[in-house]
């Protein structure tokens, strides 16, 4: 994974709460077996609408999706955020984020930043306003900061870590496969098996 | 120190613990289905990486699958089922196909296989993963990079997760099952409510339940936003494992049911949170939104925004009365749906299968209506058709399907139409959950078997 320290760019207003994946992106167009070229199908069907956020000229080339509490919420489906990173998010500002799309997030390195509601609010208001506002989402030093909002945030430190140094998962834990072969050694024998 | 169930599985489960670190957890069983799995596969090909236990993985196809006898008509399904049979024989997995014996919605054949059991640490890239909890297992729904992490590794990083009690007391009413608790708790705590925790179901509504009720409640603790819910295992628990073709038997047996009575929440242990339902005040619910938690009684009106108490909560009602096309102030009773829809990981076991055609024997559904019943699993459909449950629901004028997800997400070509509504046995009432421009009003079996009868919203009773 490419390391992640910093994302600065132009944000969309996505004021809903409850965003799902399947309105991320549609059941019917998980069928692909490749992880790439998804954004085509982000936000599928609300893009339908002209007046959707996401379809405002203004708002083209932000690297930041700006949205309400719960985002993220309902299937496990990792093409969510295969979706937004193909589309050219590189964060998501939010008051909170359901859990298995948080961990979606972080292995692809796109960040998700948890802000209080109040902070979401005004960061919303200030690209309405003027959809060139830039935002920086700093990992290193934990902070957002916009002409009008600096807000420092709070981000698994294990997470950061590994984001900030590229480091891919499945390395770090086989540096544990002794521990991992001493544990299955110690396992009951009567446990299921396939 | 007193201890909850979660916190000894979790436990049972660490193989590399250090500061700062997530705890590494051992899983002891990766269910594999067809959807999340294709790029996980290719990713170890590409590293050159084996599957370390392939011993301890099992793979079905359910998204995908046709509820007819076929053939697969959308190429891009095929191709996926196509990818799961490859990477199943190349990487040496057992491996439940279509139409097989076996073959079912991943969640309802880990049971009914008797692959899932008490204590264990069960993932799968499937979010209602859940559903295994009921068991007394830890079972968390994981994204595909995760799966790829524990194919090459057969552990998870975690961390820490915060525990919530959900303590259900009392008999339930007639006419109220475990769907209706599931309802309840989730439009009381809310779909965020249960962020970052593992529920425990407790209370003597939950001892009283079966196994498939229980699977029911922890099915939808993702509805919740729950990390993992559970249930204590406890005999009747026991009772269904005991058989089953995967489970431990002989000596093996009772050395399992030594472990398993050591796994129940210890008395004085704290959680970091806790809810108590009243189970007698519960009715059947009906969902009127474009979330689980957008629900009320059977007996209710439809809400109006303004009685939601804040911004975020009113603008999502005005949102969902528009995409559901309801009016606020509308009974209940008097929506009419086009579409039954009995099946989905939460409610298409033999049980939920028994009591919508207990509803159904003998009566017609109504002029108009479409109505499916989808089995989870080929198991269930046998033992159903042993029953003569078949021709109860054909009688009654249901179309009687092959087994497998359906229109619980519309990925197989069982969806609604723009603009129609269901009442479904599902989970999830999201914008174009089952079809594009679908409406879904979740449901439990009886409510949906009622109302294919009386072609609106209604109870058994109401018949």
């Amino acid at each position: 994974m490419e390391a992640v320290r910093a994302v600065e760019g132009t944000a969309v207003p996505l004021d809903r709460s409850d965003v799902d994946t399947d309105q991320i992106v549609p059941a019917r167009f998980l069928k692909r077996i490749e992880r790439t070229g998804f954004g085509p199908f982000l936000f599928y069907e609300w893009r339908q609408d002209p007046s959707f956020v996401l379809n405002d000229e203004r708002y083209a080339g932000a690297t930041i999706l700006l949205a309400g509490a719960n985002f993220g919420s309902g299937s496990s489906r990792e093409h969510a955020p295969w979706a937004l990173e193909d589309h050219g998010f590189r964060a998501v500002i939010a008051p909170s984020f359901a859990d298995i799309f948080r961990n979606n997030c972080t292995k692809i390195g796109l960040l998700p930043v948890e802000l209080p509601a109040e902070s979401v609010r005004a960061l919303m208001d200030a690209v309405l306003d003027d959809p060139t506002t830039r935002i920086r989402v700093d990992l290193e030093a934990l902070t957002v900061s916009a002409p009008s909002v600096q807000e420092s945030f709070a981000f698994d430190d294990f997470r950061r870590w590994c984001l900030l140094e590229g480091y891919d998962d499945i390395d770090l834990t086989l540096r544990h496969t002794d521990a991992i072969a001493a544990y299955e050694a110690s396992r009951p024998s009567w446990l299921p098996t396939a | 120190m007193p201890r909850t169930l979660a916190q000894k599985v979790w436990e049972r489960h660490v193989v590399h613990r250090a500061a700062g670190e997530p705890d590494l957890l051992y899983v002891d069983l990766h269910l594999v289905h067809e959807v999340t799995s294709p790029q996980a596969f290719e990713a170890l090909r590409l590293a050159g990486r084996p599957v370390r236990r392939p011993d301890l993985t099992v793979a079905t196809m359910d998204h995908n699958v046709p509820t007819t006898d076929g053939p697969v008509v959308d190429p891009t399904s095929a191709r996926q089922m196509e990818a799961l049979a490859a990477n199943a024989k190349a990487f040496g997995i057992t491996l439940y196909p279509w139409g097989a014996a076996g073959q079912g919605i991943v969640h309802v054949i880990g049971p009914e296989m008797g692959y899932t059991q008490p204590g264990l640490m069960i993932v799968c890239g499937d979010s209602h993963t859940s559903t295994h909890g009921a068991f007394g297992a830890l079972a968390i729904g994981i994204g595909t990079s995760e799966v790829e992490h524990v194919l090459a590794t057969q552990t998870l990083p975690q961390t820490p997760a915060k525990t919530m009690a959900i303590t259900v007391e009392g008999p339930l009413p007639a006419g109220c099952s475990a769907k209706d608790v599931i309802l309840g708790i989730i439009n009381r705590i809310g779909t965020g409510g249960g962020i970052g925790h593992v529920l425990e179901y407790r209370g003597s509504t939950i001892r009283a339940l079966s196994m498939e009720g229980r699977m029911t409640i922890c099915n939808m603790s993702i509805e919740a936003g729950a990390r993992a819910g559970m249930v204590a295992p406890d005999d009747t628990t026991f009772a269904y494992v005991e058989g089953k073709p995967h489970a431990p038997s002989g000596a093996d047996w009772e050395r399992a049911l030594d472990d398993w009575r050591s796994l129940p929440t210890d008395d004085g242990a704290a959680f970091d949170a806790e809810v108590s339902i009243d189970a007698t005040e519960l009715r059947p619910f009906v969902s009127w939104g474009t979330n689980p938690a957008q629900s009320v009684t059977i007996d209710d009106e439809v809400p109006g925004p303004e009685s939601f108490a804040d911004d975020a909560k009113r603008e999502a009602a005005r949102r969902a009365l528009a995409y559901m096309d309801l009016q606020p102030g509308t009974k209940v009773r008097d929506i009419r749906p086009d579409t039954i829809f009995i099946g989905s990981c939460t409610n298409s076991r033999l049980e939920d299968l028994r009591v919508a055609a207990g509803v159904v024997r003998g009566r017609k559904v109504a002029g108009g209506l479409r109505a499916l019943v989808v089995p989870g699993s080929v198991a269930v459909k046998h033992a159903a058709e042993r029953e003569g449950l078949d021709r109860v629901f054909a009688d009654a004028g249901f179309d009687w399907r092959g087994a497998g997800c359906s229109m619980c997400l519309g990925m197989n070509p069982d969806i609604l139409q723009p603009g129609e509504r269901s009442a479904s046995t599902s989970n999830r009432n999201f914008e174009g959950r089952q079809g594009k421009g679908g409406r879904t009003h979740l449901v439990s079996p009886a409510v949906a078997a009622a109302t294919a009868i009386a072609g609106r919203f209604a109870t058994p009773e109401d018949l």
